[in-house]
């Protein structure tokens, strides 16, 4: 079945590859150091590009809200509030041990059901939660003359930068899970093939 | 610009000893010299002065060369605000119109007075001197490069070993550089280069108003010197550090310069390179140890998780 637009798999092929380079040069400023240049790339190049790449998926974010504000993919991330942790549960249990017992999956996917609810609620809350705060906490330190110099006695820059570091390696670990999660297709391939596709190979294949 | 007695060496100091040292700056201070010192501010206090010319049999009003302008309030904040005029000028300035050969006498530099002497041990006189005639500006001396050109003998004070806020020390400590090298009219008395524009010759760097706000040009103009607490060892431009990572990384070449002094009293609170934060907030320099370890302990778990949940895999009926 077709269930990811074209718009969709370009805003998500850009936007896994800016945060790639996004995690990359992040880690590089975080721990730079003058002689080890094992796994970074140096400060200047990683500032560098960290920028470009941040102000590029900032609009990639704009995007992706505003398709979901004026296309139907945005009903894929309303959550269901009363039967949320229920089907959570669910989902949690199968992923732990219904699916080693060779059980049906709770959530099928469907045209009207694109994400199972812990795909959904991990979502949502990196989409909608993680990014637009760390995009804020971002500009911020593009420009750090907007923040404010002290809060509660500590200097905001360091505050917005443990907020910026923290929603990193949140969307971090999540991408870590995300890429994980998508090997638990009806192949560990199929997912992969049907974000660039576009159509779903049902689990009944 | 200042030229002093040779009775200096042996003139009695007498608010020298310890005050200098030991005072803190207030706008409250007295000096024990200020009714002597006002013969000379009634002149060189402003830019203007007045004296009766017995020629003209008149009062005369004439501008003040403004080299010879001292500030009264800058002067009595400044290091040397215990000394009276005389101390360091020729006693012959108390009359006037003051004798023409005065003019011609040598002004001491800072190691006449502040070398070989105890008291000023601690700020290693001698070693500053060691450093300066290693650095670029030593070449300059025969166009008259001298220590007041940076440190004016009526205004300057310590900066950086008594700062409370650190970036006032940095912005006075910068307005010394800039005094000549964004003033191209004191410039060129020292050099024959063309004008430069500092903020042009910075374009390089990202973020070139917050380093500037946030550190002195010294710490990459300077070689680094583990005794001395400013190095006074300028480099040739060529050689000012240009790696980001000198200052951005976890031995940050800042705790050897601007944060030398404050870092004897490094926070405990599991920040690398606390002291910084007191002030500022350096990228790279600034980690904390709590949150790298949590993070790489999250880390290594989601891993585990994901290395049981293959292996499950592998063996169970989903692969």
């Amino acid at each position: 079945m077709y269930l990811y637009p074209i718009w969709v798999r370009l805003w998500h092929v850009l936007n896994a590859v800016l945060i790639i380079i996004l995690i990359i040069t992040g880690l590089s400023m975080q721990y730079t150091s003058k002689t080890d240049y094992l796994l970074v790339v140096g400060f200047a190049r990683a500032v560098k590009w960290h920028n470009i790449a941040a102000i590029l998926l900032t609009f990639n974010y704009v995007t992706f809200v505003a398709g979901n504000i004026f296309t139907d993919n945005g009903k894929f991330y309303k959550l269901n509030g009363k039967g949320l942790l229920p089907d959570l549960r669910k989902q949690f249990r199968y992923y732990a041990l219904g699916m080693f017992r060779g059980e049906k999956p709770p959530f099928p996917v469907t045209l009207d059901r694109k994400f199972n609810p812990l795909q959904k609620f991990s979502y949502v809350l990196t989409m909608y939660v993680a990014f637009p705060l760390i995009i804020i906490s971002g500009l911020g330190m593009l420009f750090p003359e907007t923040v404010i110099n002290r809060f509660f006695g500590i200097s905001g820059l360091i505050l917005t930068d443990i907020l910026h570091i923290t929603m990193g390696f949140l969307i971090s670990i999540f991408m870590i899970i995300h890429i994980y999660t998508c090997t638990l297709g009806a192949r560990p391939t199929s997912l992969f093939k049907s974000i660039i596709s576009g159509y779903h190979e049902s689990d009944d294949n | 610009m200042v030229f002093m007695s040779s009775a200096l060496l042996s003139a009695p100091f007498t608010a020298f000893a310890g005050e200098m040292i030991d005072s803190q700056d207030t706008v409250a201070f007295v000096s024990p010299f200020y009714e002597d010192n006002e013969r000379c501010f009634k002149c060189h206090g402003q830019g203007s002065f007045e004296y009766t010319n017995e020629n003209l049999g008149r009062q005369v009003k004439a501008l003040m060369f403004s080299e010879r302008v001292v500030d009264r309030d800058k002067f009595y904040q400044s290091n040397h605000r215990s000394f009276s005029c005389t101390d360091c000028h020729a006693a012959g300035y108390t009359t006037f119109p003051h004798p023409g050969e005065l003019r011609m006498e040598q002004s001491f530099n800072c190691i006449d007075c502040h070398g070989g002497d105890e008291m000023f041990a601690k700020f290693l006189f001698e070693e500053i001197e060691a450093e300066y005639m290693g650095s670029i500006h030593f070449k300059l001396e025969e166009e008259g490069f001298t220590c007041w050109k940076c440190h004016g003998p009526h205004d300057y004070k310590i900066s950086i070993r008594d700062a409370t806020n650190i970036k006032e020390a940095i912005l006075y400590d910068n307005n010394i550089c800039l005094r000549c090298h964004a003033n191209f009219d004191r410039f060129q008395l020292l050099s024959d280069r063309e004008e430069i524009n500092i903020l042009q010759s910075h374009e390089w760097l990202p973020g070139q108003e917050s380093h500037f706000k946030s550190v002195r040009c010294i710490e990459c103009h300077t070689q680094i010197n583990d005794t001395v607490l400013v190095s006074h060892l300028i480099k040739p431009k060529e050689e000012a550090v240009q790696r980001c990572n000198e200052c951005h990384s976890q031995n940050s070449m800042l705790m050897s310069t601007l944060y030398k002094f404050q870092s004897k009293e490094q926070r405990e609170d599991g920040f690398f390179n606390g002291i910084i934060l007191n002030q500022s907030y350096v990228i790279g320099a600034n980690r904390n140890e709590y949150l790298n370890n949590l993070s790489l302990g999250i880390l290594a778990v989601i891993l585990i998780v994901i290395g049981v949940h293959i292996f499950l895999r592998m063996t169970g009926k989903h692969k």
